[in-house]
């Protein structure tokens, strides 16, 4: 086609990893370009000069940011194997879903990580509340799509993986098989869809990179007094 | 289409009006359901039960929350007078406007102290790329309203009472003077005069509410 994409992402950006999800589902040709985010490239600051993260996706030149505008960038542009259905109450439920993902239920699973004591268990009963809604509307369906991968799987992917990093880590259960039967079975089903499988960073990784930063934050906690 | 639209909405929610007005340009007949978000209906609690606010926009029975997503819905649904461009591109951008002007000004106002400086800063840089995006055009979708020009029409009426009761000064007319502009020409459209609500209730009701939201965050660990 003669198109040039690339894609400024890090190695363990969960934001980034949608956008690689996607690109591959859609068998679309792009290029890797790694940042590391303590040392931003001049290229970075340009293109994404509001936010100055990642993942940023740079279409013949023309660079986008914020991974579900440029989620649906990818849909609108690329037609083949659609993330969003055609219906659109459909697409508002699957909007509206991963927005949730990102402003609730992102930052309970996090907080219940990253805190301790009466503040962790305040975010489980939080994180408890938020996962409740998603076990309701996985009911009865394989993927959030139906039966193949669709834009809210990509958005809430990251729980596949990460929540059983965070769960290693701190020795708590978030996503009791028991509780959440609909949405467990979705982890195991989505980290184990192919594109999704070979897409995902080595997991020894990622365990060393959050203890890392548990570890930072409980030291920095304990050693300011509030 | 012959099924039943409903607005679930809210004087004091800036959210809901962005609704109207595009149900409004749009000539959709729909049904106004008010909500006092102080005082809320069982209704909320039924068709958002996720997040329990205003807009509930309800379609032939089924309920659909979030404004912008609603937005979308709507232009997806009704096809006269499109709110989001054609270009992938240029919706691309109006998506992520729309929900950076969101979410930065909104802290601007929330935050106290050193906390609004900071947050003056991102909420000042939108406004800057509004001020570009607009230079040279009646309206954000150009001779007709779009997209973006919904989403942030809440700035012409709303800003300055936000303003005023968040001790912030953002919209200077000499610092953004085709923003000025381009707020003067939106307020005077029809299906946005029409429902103008007046600015001393909006100011007692965000002069509450900012307290209220205050006094959360003060409460937080």
């Amino acid at each position: 086609m003669g198109e040039e994409v690339k894609l400024f992402r890090t190695w363990s950006s969960s934001f980034a990893l949608r956008i690689v999800w996607a690109l591959k589902i859609k068998g679309i040709e792009y290029e890797t370009v790694f940042e590391d985010l303590s040392n931003k490239s001049p290229l970075l600051l340009q293109y994404n000069p509001v936010h100055k993260k990642v993942p940023i996706l740079v279409h013949n030149g023309k660079p986008i940011a914020e991974s579900f505008v440029i989620l649906e960038y990818i849909d609108e542009t690329w037609k083949q194997a659609p993330l969003l259905l055609e219906d659109p109450y459909e697409r508002a439920k699957a909007r509206f879903w991963a927005k949730f993902g990102d402003d609730k239920v992102l930052t309970s699973v996090w907080n219940v990580f990253i805190k301790q004591g009466k503040e962790q268990e305040e975010a489980l009963v939080a994180a408890t509340e938020n996962l409740k809604f998603l076990e309701e509307e996985m009911k009865g369906k394989k993927f959030f799509g139906g039966e193949r991968i669709g834009y809210v799987d990509l958005a809430l992917g990251f729980l596949a993986n990460l929540i059983s990093i965070f769960e290693e880590i701190i020795g708590l259960k978030i996503v009791d098989e028991e509780k959440f039967p609909s949405l467990y079975s979705w982890m195991q089903d989505f980290a184990e869809a192919p594109i999704i499988r070979d897409n995902w960073p080595p997991r020894d990784k990622m365990i060393v990179k959050f203890q890392a930063l548990l570890d930072a934050t409980i030291a920095s906690s304990s050693s300011s007094s509030k | 289409m012959g099924e039943e639209v409903k607005l679930i909405g809210s004087i004091q929610s800036l959210f809901s009006f962005r609704i109207e007005w595009a149900l409004k340009l749009k000539g959709v007949e729909y049904e106004y359901i008010k909500e006092d978000v102080r005082n809320k209906s069982p209704l909320i609690f039924k068709y958002n039960p996720v997040h329990k606010k205003v807009p509930v926009l309800v379609h032939g029975g089924k309920p659909l929350p979030e404004s912008l997503v609603i937005l979308e819905y709507i232009d997806e649904t009704w096809k006269d007078c499109p709110l989001l461009p054609e270009d992938p591109y240029e919706r691309a951008m109006a998506r992520f406007w729309a929900k950076y002007c969101d979410e930065k000004i909104w802290q601007a106002y929330m935050a106290e102290g050193e906390e609004k400086e900071k947050a003056m800063g991102p909420a000042l840089e939108s406004l800057a790329f509004l001020e570009k995006e607009i230079k040279g055009k009646k309206f954000f979708g150009g001779e007709k309203i779009g997209f973006l020009d919904l989403a942030v029409g809440w700035i012409p009426h709303w800003l300055n009472v936000l303003e005023e009761v968040g001790s912030m000064k953002l919209l200077d007319a000499e610092k953004f003077p085709s923003l000025h502009e381009w707020a003067e020409n939106f307020i005077q459209i029809p299906p946005v005069k029409e429902c103008i609500p007046p600015r001393e209730e909006l100011v007692s009701y965000f002069h509450s509410a900012l307290i209220y939201l205050r006094s959360l965050s003060a409460n937080k660990p």
